[in-house]
């Protein structure tokens, strides 16, 4: 208990009229992230629960484990397999995987190593970046620095392209946490979720280093398009041929680095339903949406355009679809907050994504767009769900 | 059929006044505090869209185009340096008719609306959307299409920001920013989210 008493002892220097009042919130951050506080509910009337924010962004930031290791570990196998050793990859990143692993594709160890070395900057630029925006506005305005950071940006960081420049990831972490959080006060405040405001920005300033075919591998100027890409542009026989419905499922596909596997994103969506973090209600939206509209664009058919005939379980293996209906649209501080309202909320993610996949020409990914529009109208679901809410129980008053 | 379809799904979202060309911003941002008022001045630019487009399209067509006295003898007169006067001239009195209409047969939506009603004629999204017309040339059973979309189109977008205002009265905004800065903000990443639709082609 040596470094608790110590904590103690430095505390008053941080408390109001201390030396360094002003850096309450930095000390306040490395207390809660050794103990848990303290301090307890005085008054009555409250609910009693052994979760917390902190436990549940905790869960979260645990539950993407999976798809983060896989994510790694897939990426290696990707960039591995089509280089010619070495080849095509900076100097500091080659000294890095030279260090401790090599370019053997059929290597556990190489693959996930080649990985961490494209992944872990990312991480790290990303949750220094955003953690340093946290401290300065948790200092400026005097809340506490929220552990809901750890979710954004795990999130933020698996939905990049291995391929990314570092300063694009910098400023698009800030441009998620200052602009899509902090300006409306912090955790709980915002109305969009934060990771994928700055994905979303990225991704309309930066599109060549976001999307096309390039930026799947670690590898320069390999080009390889995305199992949707193909799919949007070739149709369903070409997409088939190159891969089958288990690569694409257990996650063998390029794309982005944390959506690939839709397997490891269920499992970490397992533990957030066990946990009843995420909302059933809105994962079930979003999949009865996705399968509505894919089902009937199945029947329409179209001369033209490839992409109406890809059935529900492919919409559901590809791109971001999984990612994005696990861990991003059930983020309770955007989502809709009525259980009416959730399930409207998750259809209109599920439909939109298979709209703009399959009708937009612009866009082969849709999922990211999707819960960004939904997020906007979230509010006002609700606010109509409560309205019809108060109708029938005046009804039944009179 | 489809080809009117088309047209009206795009006016309504892929190019939406308030969130793709940022018109109609001032009443755009000023009322849409509450979600009640939004709906209904939102309804009242879709009715006033609805009728000016079409009446702005004849006005065009009949008299101010070039050529389009030729019905009158007088097949090479050019009017159409008169465009902007007349269309705001059609539009402030189509306002004050729809005004003087509903006090007297609906009175109930004429108190709803009060003050928004004449402020509806000074919208630039109704110009625009009359505007665009002429450039687009469109014929009249489109113009009245794109009139009606646009209309939708916009309502939609106010009635989507009052909601998202109403939830941030719980937030807890820098000084700087309170009221039309957080406000800006908000339509800006709307419109981040409305960039969903860009690039469609129907």
């Amino acid at each position: 208990m040596g470094l608790r008493k110590m904590l103690d002892n430095l505390e008053h220097h941080f408390q109001e009229g201390g030396r360094f009042q002003k850096w309450y919130a930095l000390f306040e951050v490395f207390d809660t992230f050794l103990y848990s506080p303290a301090s307890v509910t005085k008054s009555t009337a409250h609910v009693r629960d052994g979760v917390d924010l902190k436990r549940i962004m905790i869960t979260v930031w645990f539950a993407a484990f999976p798809a983060m290791f896989y994510g790694m570990y897939n990426l290696g196998v990707q960039s591995i397999g089509v280089m010619d050793a070495g080849q095509g990859v900076d100097s500091w990143h080659r000294w890095l995987i030279e260090l401790l692993g090599g370019y053997d594709a059929g290597n556990l160890w190489h693959c996930l190593w080649f990985g961490a070395v494209f992944f872990l900057p990312i991480y790290i630029v990303t949750f220094l970046v955003g953690i340093a925006w946290e401290i300065l506005f948790a200092i400026r305005r005097g809340h506490e620095v929220n552990e809901g950071f750890f979710v954004t940006s795990i999130l933020f960081a698996l939905t990049c392209p291995p391929d990314i420049p570092l300063w694009q990831v910098a400023l698009g972490i800030s441009f998620g946490v200052v602009i899509g959080k902090e300006i409306f006060g912090g955790t709980g405040k915002n109305f969009l979720n934060p990771a994928l405001t700055g994905r979303a920005f990225l991704y309309f300033a930066y599109p060549a280093q976001m999307s096309g075919e390039a930026v799947w591998t670690a590898i320069d100027g390999h080009t390889g398009a995305t199992p949707l890409a193909v799919a949007a542009s070739d149709g369903m026989a070409a997409l088939q041929q190159q891969w089958s419905w288990v690569d694409s499922f257990m996650g063998a596909v390029p794309g982005s680095i944390g959506e690939t596997s839709t397997a490891a994103i269920l499992l970490g969506g397992v533990l957030l339903l066990l946990t009843r973090i995420a909302s059933w209600r809105i994962i079930a939206g979003v999949m009865l949406g996705m399968v509505a509209l894919s089902t009937l664009f199945n029947l329409i058919g179209s001369d033209t355009n490839p992409a109406f005939a890809m059935p529900w379980y492919w919409h559901l293996v590809t791109g971001g679809f999984a990612f994005g209906m696990v861990f991003m649209a059930t983020d309770p501080v955007s989502a809709a907050m009525t259980d009416t309202g959730k399930w409207l909320f998750g259809a209109l993610i599920g439909v939109m994504t298979v709209l703009i996949r399959v009708v937009n020409p612009a866009f082969p990914e849709g999922i990211m767009l999707a819960i960004l529009f939904a997020n906007l109208f979230a509010p006002l679901i609700d606010h109509f769900v409560v309205q019809a809410n108060i109708k029938r129980r005046l009804a039944r008053v009179q | 059929m489809e080809h009117y379809l088309s047209l009206f799904v795009r006016s309504i979202f892929i190019e939406n006044m308030a969130l793709a060309f940022f018109l109609g911003m001032c009443t755009f941002l000023a009322i849409s505090k509450k979600i009640q008022p939004a709906l209904g001045l939102g309804i009242a630019v879709t009715v006033v869209l609805t009728i000016t487009v079409p009446a702005n399209y004849l006005i065009h067509a009949y008299l101010l185009k070039e050529g389009a006295l030729a019905w009158a003898g007088l097949p090479e007169v050019d009017l159409s340096f008169l465009g902007l006067l007349s269309y705001i001239g059609v539009i402030a009195a189509i306002v004050q008719i729809l005004e003087m209409f509903l006090d007297k047969f609906v009175p109930a939506l004429y108190n709803a609306l009060g003050i928004f009603l004449p402020l509806i004629t000074v919208n630039c999204a109704i110009l625009g959307a009359s505007l665009f017309m002429v450039e687009r040339d469109y014929n009249l059973a489109e113009s009245a299409v794109y009139g009606a979309g646009s209309g939708v189109g916009w309502a939609l977008a106010i009635v989507a920001l009052a909601g998202i205002r109403e939830k941030l009265k719980y937030s807890d905004i820098p000084q700087g920013l309170q009221g039309l800065g957080i406000t800006f903000m908000a339509a800006g990443l709307m419109s981040l989210g409305f960039m969903s639709f860009g690039g469609i082609d129907i």
